[in-house]
């Protein structure tokens, strides 16, 4: 049994594991085509501002690690595949043969239509080697231009401001981190940031990148330029499905995986970024590209790899926590709310603390922190055990921040007649 | 045969012995908001809950971590942190849904139980036995991982 994963991100590699260990016998083969160990890019922001060397963002530490698990950890390209014979065909020329195959090829910058993108100080940030071109140009002092004020913007504009840039951000959409945060804490976002010294335009777009001497000159359609000595674009990924072209395996945004991490064809799963998979919240397909969905996928389908039963996907709550400037915020679930729900809501624009809870009926569903740093993840916890608050849903409509409170008291027996507490 | 924290709700008195006790061990000082166990107050009620990490079978923080920051020390069972390896990225803060991986502004990484390594300073700082470090059979850990475990299933 030949067991070949493509992509040597978070989901391929923990997907190579897994089948290790669930299959010990089988052949396991991960393909990924840097020119570097899997590694975090995750991790890059820390490596802009040297908190870390790039070792710090491999993903496993050791550089025997694969090869110790009898893991056949390949650099190639992967040019086609062809379903009907089970084949890959390398950029090399090669071929490799499988049983069964992991899409867990990511996703990749979207490339804006924009004159001047073809610049060479235009960079966008999502590899390594990406990562060396910006440390190399955004000195202290620097003027950058950050295109895409998302949730890859927000973490590469951290490391930008931290590493003395002179930064400007330009987001399209009228708050920060639109798919993330709703207004208010998109915009105390921005806020936040203007007033650590970074100039913000949102509801603003890139018409142009011009040279402009050594420099650049980035035209924006509200008539206003900017100069810049390196422009960075993080304007939104989308995932690597062309080797799929022509195979007849179904795809939309992504690969479309059923409730097994499978696509349409039965010798082939996905998983991570480049998975179309059940979004726990809506039951609907979406692709969310976040760290713990591709671990989770990357888990899930190497159990239905081996076949294993009951490996059972329930869908990924989206969820995502960012640091931006020593801000911290984070989203759960349906934190846009949901029609005919209920919200509770605690605002503190001066000190930027916020908490906005949304309920269907008296379970939690979704959630929106600012500023919060402790016990935060019980927001996933409730939302994704659709526990039943039942007289604590009124008690957190009164004081949101009660959440573990609420978590302890609706699940772990707190003592004799412990149901007073409910 | 591992150990496990037990902690009986009903015996705790809300002393917060237990926070000063790991904030110091763990960190150097008495900051009970530096502490990885956390007594909740259920004022109305007039109880107390201490909870803390169960270091729970999922791991959901462990393999959340991009940079195999967290892993399991054999010779207790946790899933330490290692903060040389720790980015800072906090993923595992909105992983583990029992809400026990905090971040630390301080150090710019995120800290959790790890058991003291075997000899846990909040059971020896609890005056009432309401934390003890036992056996793990004989514990409520096996049911707190059950209801872990049932409340959450593994995708």
């Amino acid at each position: 049994m030949h067991h070949v994963v493509v992509g040597a991100g978070p989901a391929g590699v923990i997907a190579a594991e897994a089948l290790r260990k669930l299959a010990p016998k089988a052949q396991v083969t991960l393909v990924g085509d840097e020119p570097e160990p899997p590694y975090s890019r995750m991790a890059i922001p820390y490596f802009l501002i040297k908190q870390i060397e790039e070792a710090g963002t491999h993903l496993r530490k050791t550089a025997d690690h694969f090869a110790k698990r009898g893991i056949d950890l390949r650099q190639a390209r992967v040019t086609a595949l062809t379903p009907a014979s089970r084949t890959l065909t390398l950029a090399d020329g090669g071929q490799l043969a499988y049983d069964t195959l992991l899409l867990a090829t990511g996703s990749r910058p979207v490339r804006p239509p924009i004159p001047g993108m073809d610049l060479p100080k235009v960079t966008s940030c999502w590899t390594l080697a990406d990562a060396r071109r910006i440390a190399a140009t955004a000195k202290p002092g620097a003027r950058v231009v950050l295109m895409g004020a998302g949730f890859i913007g927000c973490i590469i504009l951290e490391a930008l401001a931290r590493s003395g840039a002179k930064l400007t951000v330009v987001e399209m959409e009228h708050r920060m981190v639109p798919r993330m945060m709703n207004d208010t804490a998109g915009n105390m976002i921005k806020d936040w940031c203007t007033s650590h010294g970074v100039a913000v335009h949102t509801g603003t777009k890139v018409d142009a990148i011009e040279t402009k001497g050594d420099a650049l000159r980035v035209v924006l359609n509200n008539g206003s330029a900017v100069d810049a000595d390196l422009v960075v674009s993080a304007t939104g990924v989308r995932p690597n499905i062309e080797l799929l072209e022509g195979t007849g395996i179904a795809t939309r945004q992504g690969v479309l995986v059923d409730r097994h991490l499978r696509t349409s064809d039965p010798a082939v799963f996905a998983a991570g970024d480049v998975a179309e998979g059940i979004d726990f919240s809506t039951g609907e397909y979406s692709v969310q590209a976040i760290q713990p969905t591709a671990a989770e996928h990357g888990q899930l389908a190497a159990r239905n790899m081996v076949g294993l039963r009951g490996a059972v996907h329930r869908g990924s709550v989206n969820m995502n926590v960012l640091d931006t400037l020593g801000l911290i915020s984070s989203s759960f679930g349906l934190w846009m709310g949901k029609a005919g729900g209920d919200a509770a809501e605690l605002l503190n624009r001066e000190r930027y603390r916020y908490l906005n809870l949304q309920f269907e009926d008296d379970v939690l569903v979704g959630a929106t922190s600012l500023g919060l740093t402790q016990h935060v993840g019980v927001l996933r916890g409730l939302i994704q055990s659709k526990t039943r608050l039942g007289g604590w849903k009124r008690k957190l409509m009164h004081d949101p921040t009660r959440v573990m409170e609420a978590y302890l008291a609706n699940t772990q027996a707190l003592g004799f007649n412990a149901t007073v507490l409910k | 045969m591992l150990k496990a924290l037990q902690l009986e709700p009903e015996k705790c008195t809300g002393c917060l012995q237990c926070e000063m006790a790991c904030s110091f061990e763990n960190e150097g000082v008495f900051n009970p908001s530096k502490s990885r166990i956390k007594v909740f107050t259920f004022h109305d009620e007039g109880r107390f809950a201490p909870y803390t990490c169960s270091q729970c079978a999922e791991a959901w923080c462990l393999h959340a971590c991009p940079v195999e920051a967290i892993v399991i020390n054999p010779a207790t069972g946790a899933k330490d942190v290692h903060a040389d390896v720790c980015v800072g990225c906090k993923v595992c803060t909105i992983a583990c849904p029992f809400g026990t991986v905090n971040y630390n502004a301080d150090s710019g990484k995120v800290i959790k139980c790890d058991l003291c390594g075997g000899s846990p300073a909040c059971a020896t700082a609890c005056p009432t036995g309401a934390i003890t470090y036992v056996d793990a059979e004989h514990t409520g850990y096996e049911r707190m991982r059950a209801h872990a475990a049932q409340s959450l299933p593994h995708s």
